[in-house]
């Protein structure tokens, strides 16, 4: 036999099933688009993340240094009241000093592979025209530890510039632009002076624009030379075993070397605070849905409770306590929810199956679909907080339900 | 004879810018297995009176027995269960729940004890409603019933978890007059089976079929044609 409360909510619902329907499509409606817009954002969040994580070094140390030394005066006298002013961290040859026994010192920290890289400018030239571009110069063996790139190679390899001092890896749509090919020569010049041809041994597609526009990899001695800057590094490329530790790691490195070693969430803290935003008012939007059914579940509640004044009493006066009538009203709140919770999950799931048929805008693959994640977390959080809201709906009405004296109703009734 | 409830100096005034008096020092005691009317004009308190027997409503001084003990005490869920375990109530109307069927009408006080299994459940609403000529009406609606009908399962579920005491406001005031005989003959016979039965009535005709007539004026009894001697409650309370 069916809980008491159960039997007589039931009843309740069924009597109006009209309304009752119409509560349940509300929640089920702020289920599935909380399932179906929390899963496409989940997903093309997450898409950024991992491209994030892909194409970039999990934490980045740059030949920068974020707090001045203490100056000799404050040196001398700790704690004494030394005001100085205009301090800016040294800053005269920019590189990473040392950075052989930094590499070193990563090689030793377990889950750390390291790779040094010099950063610079460069204009590419090729049948008269210039390609402004961002030269990686990169010590070959090192950085197949920490880059994904090979994955992206169409053409030629990236490990061909370790065999060849002149070589040159660029991205597939930079050289189709340029109207060069696998082989060709093109011309870097610099800053630092000179024209140096370099050969190309590589092509890749990231399908990141500004990757393949806008960056190209040469041997590390190679650019060293191009940029005048001979033994110098600007740059080591981090990757970890585990991405999770990427802050607390990066701490640690900073603190003992003294570089500016950022985790790719600090690199990317403003890509992350528009996810954060984008979130909130994603989540804020669907979540109002849900809350405006939750008006609806008040407002059936309320009016059940009204119009069974007399039953109530009935009840009451049969010897069901406050509490069952609580109960009673509760589960009227928790049948609608469930049942919303449940049709929502369909809509979701089918919303989303839709999604996943629409092609993803902007890609550069045509038979991209939109990624939406499906996740029994996400259904989860949508069916708590359809719960929660039915629940907190109910909740007001079935107090003031078990609060009313029965013999108002008896005596006004006989 | 063994006084089963007892109301002490029992008083109970609605509070208000002038305030009601409901009930005004009742004392009266009701022996076990016995058949009470109560009537009086309109307004002298009667279904008051009962309210605060049934544990339903709480005196604003004086108290009520129940089997010698004092009731006072006792919070809103104490006397619900006292309500569920102890009386059963039958008013002028049905007060039948409109969703549900006889049966399941009768059932609700038993599954809120659930002292029995509910195989043996619906044994003993059936057999109740068989009692009360009612089998055949066990799975209709409230609103498919006669009067009569209606009142008659009323007093099944008043019956469900087996009362000590059975408390009936006008149990004939919706019916005609052989209805009516037939309602008061039942409430007999249930005092015959030990239940302490406490009915308000108007008509004389029913009353002169109860063991006892107590008559209240403007909350006051004042006539009580077999009153229980306050001895003979002092004696019960006395070992
Ligand atoms: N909620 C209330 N507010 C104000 N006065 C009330 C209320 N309930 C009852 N009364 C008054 O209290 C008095 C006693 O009412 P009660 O219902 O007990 O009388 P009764 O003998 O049962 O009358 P009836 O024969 O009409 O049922 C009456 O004067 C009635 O008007
Ligand atoms: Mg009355």
């Amino acid at each position: 036999m069916m809980p008491l409360p159960l039997t007589i909510a039931l009843a309740h619902l069924l009597a109006r099933k009209r309304q009752t329907l119409v509560s349940v499509l509300g929640v089920a409606m702020g289920v599935g688009v909380f399932i179906a817009v929390g899963g496409l954002m989940q997903g093309f969040q997450g898409y950024f993340r991992s491209q994030i994580i892909e194409t970039n070094p999990h934490i980045l140390m740059t030949d920068e240094i974020r707090q001045p030394a203490p100056q000799p005066l404050q040196l001398l006298h700790p704690g004494a009241a030394v005001a100085i002013t205009r301090i800016l961290p040294r800053d005269p040859v920019r590189g990473i000093s040392g950075a052989g026994a930094i590499l070193t010192a990563l090689d030793a920290m377990p889950g750390v592979a390291a790779a040094p890289t010099l950063r610079g400018q460069a204009i590419l030239r090729r049948a008269g025209r210039d390609y402004a571009v961002t030269v990686l110069g990169i010590e070959v063996a090192r950085e197949l530890r920490v880059t994904n790139l090979t994955k992206d190679m169409v053409q030629g390899s990236l490990s061909a510039l370790a065999t060849q001092p002149n070589g040159l890896v660029l991205g597939l749509s930079l050289a189709t632009k340029m109207g060069a090919s696998l082989g060709d020569t093109v011309v870097a010049a610099t800053s630092a002076g000179g024209e140096h041809g370099l050969r190309i041994v590589g092509l890749f597609n990231t399908g990141l624009e500004q990757q393949d526009q806008g960056i190209v990899y040469v041997p590390l001695a190679q650019q060293q030379s191009m940029q005048a800057r001979p033994r110098v590094v600007n740059e080591i490329h981090i990757k970890l075993a585990d991405i999770a530790r990427s802050i607390p790691t990066a701490a640690a490195i900073e603190g003992s070397f003294g570089f500016k070693t950022a985790p790719w969430e600090e690199t990317y803290a403003r890509v992350l605070s528009v996810f954060r935003l984008q979130n909130l008012v994603t989540y804020g939007a669907t979540g109002s849905i849900l809350l405006v059914a939750g008006f609806g579940i008040f407002n059936i509640i309320s009016t059940i409770v009204l119009e069974k004044a007399r039953d109530i009493a009935i009840m009451r006066s049969i010897g069901l306590a406050g509490r069952d009538i609580v109960a009673v009203f509760l589960v009227e709140g928790l049948v609608v929810g469930v049942l919303g919770v449940l049709a929502g999950s369909g809509v979701g799931y089918g919303l989303a199956s839709l999604m996943r048929q629409m092609p993803s805008p902007g890609a550069t693959d045509p038979s991209q679909r939109l990624l939406v994640v499906q996740s029994v977390a996400l259904y989860g959080l949508a069916a708590g907080l359809a719960l929660a809201t039915a629940l907190g709906a109910a909740w007001i009405p079935s107090r003031r339900a078990a609060q009313t004296d029965p013999l108002d109703v008896i005596r006004g009734a006989t | 004879m063994s006084v089963a409830l007892q109301a002490v100096d029992l008083t109970r005034v609605l509070p208000g810018p002038v305030p009601t008096t409901l009930v005004a020092g009742v004392d009266l005691g009701f022996a076990a297995g016995s058949f009470t009317a109560i009537s009086g004009p309109s307004g002298s308190g009667k279904s008051s009176l009962l309210y605060l027997l049934g544990m339903l409503d709480r005196p604003t001084s004086g108290e009520v027995l129940l089997s010698g003990q004092p009731t006072a005490s006792l919070d809103d869920e104490q006397r619900a269960r006292l309500r569920l375990e102890r009386f059963g109530f039958v008013f002028q109307f049905h007060f039948l729940l409109p969703e549900f069927s006889v049966l399941d009408n009768v059932l609700l006080p038993m599954r809120k004890l659930a002292r029995r299994s509910p195989p043996a459940m619906r044994a003993h609403a059936l057999a109740l409603l068989d009692a009360l000529d009612m089998g055949a009406c066990a799975g209709k609606l409230p609103a498919a019933l006669s009067g009569g009908q209606r009142q008659r399962a009323a007093i099944a579920r008043a019956l469900a978890n087996d009362p000590a005491f059975i408390l009936a406001d006008e149990p004939t005031g919706a019916l005609d007059t052989r209805n009516a005989a037939a309602v008061f003959a039942i409430l007999s016979g249930l005092a015959r089976q030990g239940r302490t039965v406490i009915a308000v009535t108007h008509d004389q005709g029913l009353a002169a079929t109860a063991d006892r007539r107590v008559r209240l004026v403007d909350g006051r009894v004042v006539a009580d044609d077999a009153p229980v001697t306050e001895s003979a409650c002092v004696e019960r309370m006395a070992p």
